[in-house]
C-alpha cells in the first residue's frame, strides 16, 4: 500500500488531481451544512452578480443561489457517477468474464450484444432511455449503466482471454480447481487494476453524460445538478454570464480530477508503462 | 594480421540511478579484425547485449551511455563522432542484426522497402539499381522466389525467412563489421544451424568482421574464431575458441562450460515391464468452425496431433523432442486433460482418461501432474508460494495443517527456504519459481509428471540445477516422466527413452543411446546434425 | 490470392457483418416503443395526443397492434424495411422525411468536426511526441487535458459568449441568413461562416481525445524494436518518425476514430441544440420538447445505421493502412 502510494505520488498532476477531487467530495459532503435550505428556493434579488446581495457567485432570473446549486450539484455528480458506474463495472465483470473464459459460443452471443450497444450512439441512446422512462435520478442512473458497461465488458473480456491461457490457471486446471474458483480467485485479482483504472475513468465520463442530460432538460426535475444549472441560464446568457460560467467551471474541475486521478492510478498500477516518460 | 577494425578499450556503460547496479559494462577490452567472428558470451544480465549496442550507438539515450573508454572503429573513436558521422556508419559500415526478426521488421512496411532503404539512405543509386540489388541479396540469403518476398510483409514470412531477410538488410552495402544480438535464439536448431552457416559463408564472401553475441557455448563453438567472456559486465576471461572452451582458466568459464549439456546419451536404467500412461491413437485438431454467414472460406482445420501411440513405462523418463508446431506440447495438454482429443484413448492404470467428464476427471488429478516452462506465467502473482504449492492437496480434501506441513517439506525437497512459504512469486528468481512449480506439481504425490520444457527458460548454470533435482526427485519418488525438450542435449541427459515428433507424427522412437547412435528417421538424423557445438561436446566428451 | 480480391473479400465481410447489427437494432427499436408508456400507438402518434382518433385506429391495423408480439415486430421490421418509420404530428410530416431532411445539414457538421478533430488531433500529438518534455509538449498536453474534461454544451456556451456577443465575429445560432437570401458562392460562405462555432466546439473534445492518444502511441511506437532496426540502417530521426514510426502510431488513432463516431452523434445533439444547428440533433432536442418519442426512435435508428456505415469505411481504411489484417 505504502509503494503504491509512493508510486502514485510520483506524479505531480496525480496528487493534484486527487486534491481537487476530495475537494469536491468534502464540497458535496457540507452542502445541506453551508446551504440547508432547497438550492430550488428563491433565495433573494434575481439576477444579482457574484458578489452582489450575498450572493458569492450570483444569483439566476428565479433568485436561485448559484454557489447553492453548485454545491448540491456536486453531491448529484458525484452519487450518479459512483453508482452508475458500480454498476456498469459489475455487469461489465460478469459478462466479459464469462465470454473470455468460456469462449466459443457463450462468447459469440455475449460479444454481438456487446458489439450492438458499441454501435449504438451512447448519448442519444441515453436520452431516449431517460425520455422513455421519464427523467427521474433511477433512470438517470439506468440511461448510463446501460451505455457503459459495453467498454468494461470488451476489457474483461480481453484480460480473461490471455489470462485463461497462462500457466498458472492451467496449473490450476491440473489440480482439479473449479471454474468459478479459477476465475475468482485466480483471474480475476490480476485484472483489477486495468478495471480500476477505466472504472476512474468513467465515473468522469459518467459525469459528463449526466451533465449533458441535465442540460437538455432530462435531469431529476426535483434534485439540483450543473448540467441543469447551465441549461436554465443559457437564456441569459447576455445579461447574466456567471450562472452558466460556474457550473462548467465545476464540471471542469471535477472531471479534470478524476481524469488525472485515473491517469495517476493508470501509472502506478501499470509497471510496464511507468518508466516511458 | 591485417589491421583491426575495432578496437574497444577500457568501455564504461553506465546505468540510471536505481538500477541494480551502476555500471553495466565496466572497463571491457575487446579487438576485431576483419574476417574474424569474435563471441561475446554471457547469462542474462552481463551486459553483452548492451557493449553490442554501444559499439552502434544504439544505447537507449539518455538513460543508459557510455560513460568512459573509447570505441575505436579504424581511427575513428565511435563515442566521440557526430550523430550525423554515426548515421553514416550505421547500416553502411556497421550493421546489426537482431535476435527476435518480427520485432525487428517494421510489420507495415514491406521487405523490400525495407531493404530499399538502407541503399536510398547511404549513396546514390538510382531506384532500377537499388531493386535489383536487393532482388540479388534476397537471392544470396536463399530466399524462394525473391521477387515475390519483395512485396511480403513481415508476417507473411516463417521466422527462419525473416532472420534471413535481416540478413540480407544487414550486407546490403557490404560493411566491414556485422554484430549480431543473439540472432539464433528465437529460432528452431535446424533452421539455427542454416543461419549459422549463412553468416559463416557470407562472411567468407565480404571478408567480414562478426561481433556475435550469445548466451550458448554450444553456438560458439560452431562459428568464433576467439571468445569473450562476461559476467557482471565485466570481461573474466578472453582467448581463442580453443583455448576458452576446451581450457577454460577462469572459475565462472569452467562452470559455464560443465553446466552445457553433454551430448553423451545416459544409459538407459532397467525398465520395469509396467506400462503407467498407454496412449493409443491420440489426435487433436485445431480449429475448422464455421466462418461468419458463409462468407470467405470456413477456417482451416490443422491436424496438431495425428494419432500419436506412446508407452510410459513406470519409473521411466521418456523424452517427447520436436521443434515448434511439432505439436508436442499440444500433446502433453491432451494427455493431462487440458485440451479435449478428438481421437484415441488416454490409459491411465488402465481407465480411459480421455472418455471421463470434468467431475470424473477430477479424482484422477493427483495422479498426473505438469511442470510448466515459463517461470514467470506459472505462478500466479498475487497468492503467497505457501498457498500456491497447498492448494492442491486442499482442494483435493487433505486438511488444511496437513497440507501446510507437506508444503514446506515440500519446500525443503525442492531445495528453498521454508520461509518461502509466506513470500509472493515475484520475490523468487527464475530457477526458484521453477522449483516452486515442481513443488506444486509433486503436493498430489503424482505417478505420472510431465514437464513441458521445465529448463528452457532458464541460464544454462541454473538450468543444469533445475535438471538434477528433477533427476533425484524422479528417483527418490520413483515417478515416472515425460520430459518435453526442444533441446536435444537435455533430452540426452534426462531421457531413458526418445520419440521425436514432427507435424504431429511420431517419426522415431526408442532408447536414447540407440536414436543418438544410429538415427532411422531422416528427421531425426537432421535435427542430430544441427545440435550446435556438436563437434565440440563429443570431442570434449570423448577426452 | 492477391491482395486486391483479399480486400475486397474483407469488405464484403464486414458489410454482411453490419447487417445483424442494423436488424438488431430496429429490434432494439421495436422494444423500446413498447417499452415506453401506454400504447405504442399513443406513441406513434406523438404523445400529445394531436392525432385523431380514426388516425390512431388506422396506426393500430397497420401496426397490427391487436395481434400478437411476433407478427407486431414482423410489422414493425417490414415498415422499417421500406423505411415508414410513421408519422409526426408535431411536423406535420413523415418521420422518415423530416430524418432525412435534417440529415444533411449533421452530416456537414460531422465532417468538418473529423476532420478538423483528427486533423489536428495526429498533428498536435506527433508534435508533442516529437519534442517530448519540451514546452510544446507540456503545453499541447496541457490543453488536451483540459479541454478532454471540459463539457460540450459549456464550451459551446462560452464560444457565444466570447466570439458571438462580445467580438461579434461569428452568428450566434442557425446554419445560414435565411433573411439575406445568398445564393451560390454566398451561400457556401455565409453557411461556412456559420459553420466554424459549432465545429470547434464539437471538434475540441474529439481533437483533446486524438492529441493524448497519438501522443502515446508515438512514445509506443518510439519503444519498439523495429525502430531501433531503423537507427541501425543509419536512417535519420526524421526518416523514422514519419515513414516508420508515423504510419504504426495511426492505426490505433484510426480505430479510436471509428470507435468515437457514435459518440459524435451524440455531442452533435448537444452541439447543435446550443447552436440551434438544423440538423437531427436539433431536431431530437426539439422532439424531446414535444415529447415525439417516435421522431426520437426514428432518429435513434438513421444514427445507428450512420454508424455501422462510417465504421465499415474505416475498418477499409484500416485494412489499407495494416497489411496484417486478413480475411479469415
Amino acid at each position: 500500500m505504502l509503494d503504491f502510494w509512493r508510486l502514485y505520488a510520483k506524479s505531480p498532476s496525480a496528487v493534484f488531481g486527487l486534491v481537487v477531487l476530495i475537494i469536491v467530495i468534502i464540497l458535496a459532503a457540507v452542502a445541506s451544512l453551508i446551504f440547508p435550505e432547497d438550492p430550488f428556493r428563491l433565495a433573494g434579488t434575481p439576477m444579482s452578480g457574484p458578489g452582489e446581495n450575498g450572493f458569492l457567485l450570483g444569483s439566476d432570473t428565479l433568485g436561485r443561489d448559484v454557489a447553492a446549486g453548485i454545491l448540491h450539484g456536486a453531491k448529484t455528480s458525484l452519487m450518479i457517477g459512483l453508482i452508475a458506474t458500480l454498476a456498469a463495472v459489475f455487469i461489465g465483470i460478469f459478462m466479459g468474464a464469462l465470454a473470455g473464459y468460456y469462449g466459443g459460443l457463450i462468447d459469440d452471443m455475449l460479444m454481438r450484444v456487446t458489439e450492438i450497444f458499441q454501435t449504438i450512439p451512447s448519448f442519444v441512446f441515453a436520452i431516449l432511455l431517460v425520455a422513455i422512462m421519464k427523467p427521474s435520478i433511477e433512470s438517470i442512473v439506468i440511461a448510463i449503466t446501460v451505455v457503459s458497461w459495453p467498454g468494461v465488458a470488451r476489457l474483461v473480456r480481453g484480460e480473461f482471454l490471455s489470462l485463461k491461457n497462462r500457466e498458472f490457471v492451467q496449473a490450476c486446471h491440473t489440480l482439479g480447481m473449479g471454474d468459478f474458483q479459477i476465475m475468482m480467485r485466480e483471474i480475476l485479482p490480476n485484472c483489477l487494476s486495468p478495471i480500476i483504472v477505466i472504472g476512474s475513468l468513467m465515473v468522469a465520463t459518467a459525469i459528463l453524460i449526466e451533465s449533458g442530460l441535465a442540460f437538455l432538460g432530462l435531469g431529476d426535475p426535483n434534485i439540483m445538478s450543473w448540467g441543469f444549472q447551465i441549461g436554465a441560464g443559457r437564456t441569459m446568457l447576455r445579461s447574466a454570464w456567471w450562472v452558466c460560467t460556474f457550473p462548467g467551471l465545476a464540471i471542469l474541475a471535477t472531471v479534470l480530477a478524476i481524469n488525472l486521478v485515473g491517469e495517476g492510478l493508470n501509472d502506478a498500477l501499470n509497471p510496464r508503462l511507468r518508466d516511458r516518460n | 594480421m591485417t589491421q583491426e577494425l575495432l578496437r574497444i578499450s577500457n568501455l564504461d556503460i553506465a546505468l540510471p540511478a536505481g538500477a541494480d547496479r551502476d555500471l553495466a559494462v565496466q572497463g571491457l577490452d575487446l579487438t576485431l579484425s576483419p574476417g574474424e567472428t569474435v563471441c561475446v558470451v554471457g547469462e542474462s544480465g552481463s551486459g553483452k547485449s548492451l557493449t553490442a549496442r554501444a559499439v552502434m550507438g544504439l544505447l537507449p539515450a539518455p538513460h543508459v551511455r557510455v560513460s568512459g573508454g573509447s570505441i575505436d572503429f579504424l581511427g575513428e573513436d565511435l563515442t566521440k563522432v557526430t550523430d550525423a558521422r554515426l548515421r553514416e556508419i550505421r547500416g553502411s559500415e556497421i550493421s546489426m542484426v537482431f535476435q527476435e526478426p518480427m520485432t525487428a521488421l517494421n510489420p507495415v512496411m514491406s521487405i523490400g522497402k525495407q531493404i530499399d532503404e538502407v541503399f536510398r539512405f547511404h549513396g546514390t543509386m538510382s531506384s532500377k539499381e537499388r531493386y535489383e540489388n536487393s532482388l540479388k541479396l534476397l537471392t544470396d540469403v536463399n530466399l524462394p522466389d525473391p521477387a515475390q518476398i519483395m512485396n511480403a510483409y513481415p508476417h507473411e514470412l516463417s521466422g527462419g525467412q525473416r532472420q534471413r531477410a535481416m540478413i540480407a538488410m544487414a550486407l546490403a552495402l557490404s560493411p566491414k563489421i556485422v554484430i549480431a544480438d543473439e540472432p539464433t535464439t528465437a529460432l528452431d536448431v535446424t533452421t539455427q544451424a542454416q543461419i549459422l552457416k549463412l553468416i559463416k559463408d557470407m562472411q567468407g564472401v565480404y571478408n567480414t568482421g562478426v561481433l556475435f553475441i550469445t548466451h550458448d557455448f554450444g553456438v560458439v563453438a560452431d562459428i568464433a574464431d576467439r571468445v569473450v567472456v562476461m559476467q557482471y559486465g565485466k570481461v573474466v576471461e578472453t582467448g581463442s575458441v580453443d583455448k576458452v572452451l576446451n581450457n577454460p582458466e577462469h572459475p565462472y568459464t569452467q562452470a559455464l562450460i560443465a553446466a552445457v549439456p553433454s551430448l553423451q546419451p545416459r544409459t538407459a536404467r532397467q525398465a520395469s515391464d509396467k506400462v503407467v500412461l498407454d496412449v493409443r491413437g491420440l489426435k487433436k485438431n485445431f480449429g475448422g468452425g464455421k466462418s461468419f454467414f458463409g462468407l470467405g472460406k470456413p477456417t482451416r482445420s490443422v491436424a496438431a496431433v495425428r494419432g500419436v501411440d506412446l508407452q510410459l513405462h513406470r519409473g521411466e523418463t521418456l523424452g517427447i523432442v520436436g521443434e515448434s508446431g511439432s505439436g508436442k506440447s499440444t500433446l502433453a495438454r491432451c494427455i493431462i486433460r487440458l485440451m479435449d482429443n478428438n481421437g484415441g484413448d488416454i490409459l491411465l492404470e488402465g481407465v480411459d482418461l480421455a472418455k471421463l467428464g470434468r467431475a470424473a476427471m477430477r479424482e484422477w488429478r493427483p495422479k498426473i501432474q505438469m511442470v510448466f516452462q515459463d517461470p514467470f506465467a506459472s505462478l500466479n502473482p498475487r497468492i503467497k508460494v505457501g498457498e500456491i504449492i497447498s492448494k492442491g492437496p486442499i482442494l483435493q480434501g487433505v486438511a488444511a495443517e496437513e497440507a501446510e506441513t507437506r508444503t514446506r517439506e515440500l519446500l525443503s525437497i525442492v531445495g528453498l527456504d521454508e520461509r518461502a512459504f509466506d513470500r509472493y512469486p515475484h520475490e523468487f528468481s527464475g530457477g526458484q519459481r521453477q522449483r516452486i512449480g515442481i513443488a506444486r506439481s509433486l503436493a498430489l504425490k503424482p505417478e505420472v509428471l510431465i514437464a513441458d520444457e521445465p529448463v528452457s527458460a532458464l541460464d544454462v548454470s541454473i538450468q543444469a540445477q533445475v535438471l538434477e533435482l528433477l533427476e533425484e526427485i524422479r528417483e527418490s519418488m520413483n515417478l515416472s516422466m515425460i520430459f518435453i525438450t526442444h533441446d536435444l542435449r537435455v533430452a540426452a541427459q534426462v531421457c531413458d527413452r526418445l520419440a521425436v515428433m514432427r507435424y504431429g507424427d511420431i517419426v522415431e522412437t526408442g532408447l536414447t543411446a540407440d536414436v543418438f547412435a544410429n538415427p532411422t528417421h531422416e528427421y531425426t538424423k537432421a535435427l542430430l546434425d544441427a545440435v550446435p557445438g556438436k563437434g565440440w561436446k563429443q570431442a570434449a566428451d570423448a577426452a | 490470392m492477391n491482395r486486391t480480391t483479399k480486400s475486397l473479400r474483407y469488405v464484403l465481410k464486414r458489410l454482411a457483418q453490419g447487417v445483424p447489427i442494423i436488424i438488431a437494432i430496429i429490434v432494439l427499436n421495436f422494444f423500446l416503443l413498447h417499452m415506453a408508456e401506454g400504447d405504442a400507438v399513443d406513441v406513434l402518434a406523438g404523445e400529445a395526443g394531436s392525432a385523431t382518433p380514426e388516425y390512431m385506429a388506422e396506426l393500430r391495423a397497420k401496426f397490427g397492434l391487436d395481434q400478437p408480439l411476433p407478427v407486431q415486430l414482423a410489422v414493425y421490421l417490414k415498415n422499417v424495411a421500406v423505411f415508414d418509420l410513421g408519422y409526426s404530428f408535431r411536423h406535420d410530416m413523415p418521420v422518415s422525411q423530416l430524418v432525412l431532411d435534417r440529415f444533411w445539414p449533421t452530416a456537414l457538421l460531422m465532417v468538418s468536426t473529423i476532420i478538423l478533430a483528427i486533423g489536428f488531433g495526429i498533428l498536435l500529438g506527433l508534435i508533442a511526441a516529437t519534442r517530448l518534455n519540451t514546452w510544446k509538449d507540456s503545453v499541447i498536453s496541457v490543453f488536451a487535458l483540459i479541454t478532454y474534461a471540459t463539457p460540450l454544451f459549456w464550451v459551446g456556451l462560452m464560444m457565444i459568449v466570447v466570439f458571438s456577443i462580445h467580438l461579434r465575429w461569428f452568428p450566434t445560432s442557425g446554419m445560414e441568413n435565411i433573411a439575406a437570401f445568398h445564393e451560390g458562392w454566398d451561400r457556401v460562405v455565409d453557411i461556412a461562416h456559420h459553420l466554424v462555432l459549432p465545429t470547434i466546439t464539437l471538434s475540441l473534445f474529439y481533437l483533446a481525445l486524438y492529441t493524448r492518444l497519438m501522443r502515446a502511441s508515438m512514445l509506443e511506437q518510439y519503444g519498439q524494436d523495429y525502430v531501433v532496426t531503423a537507427r541501425a540502417k543509419g536512417l535519420t530521426d526524421r526518416r523514422i518518425t514519419y515513414v516508420h514510426v508515423l504510419r504504426n502510431a495511426l492505426l490505433p488513432v484510426v480505430t479510436m476514430a471509428g470507435v468515437q463516431v457514435g459518440a459524435l452523434i451524440g455531442g452533435s445533439v448537444i452541439v447543435e441544440s446550443v447552436f440551434a444547428w438544423p440538423g437531427l440533433g436539433m431536431l431530437a432536442f426539439e422532439s424531446l420538447f414535444a415529447r415525439d418519442l417516435n421522431l426520437l426512435l426514428g432518429i435513434f435508428l438513421l444514427s445507428s445505421i450512420l454508424v455501422v456505415v462510417v465504421n465499415l469505411i474505416v475498418d477499409v481504411i484500416y485494412s489499407l493502412l495494416d497489411p496484417r489484417i486478413e480475411v479469415s
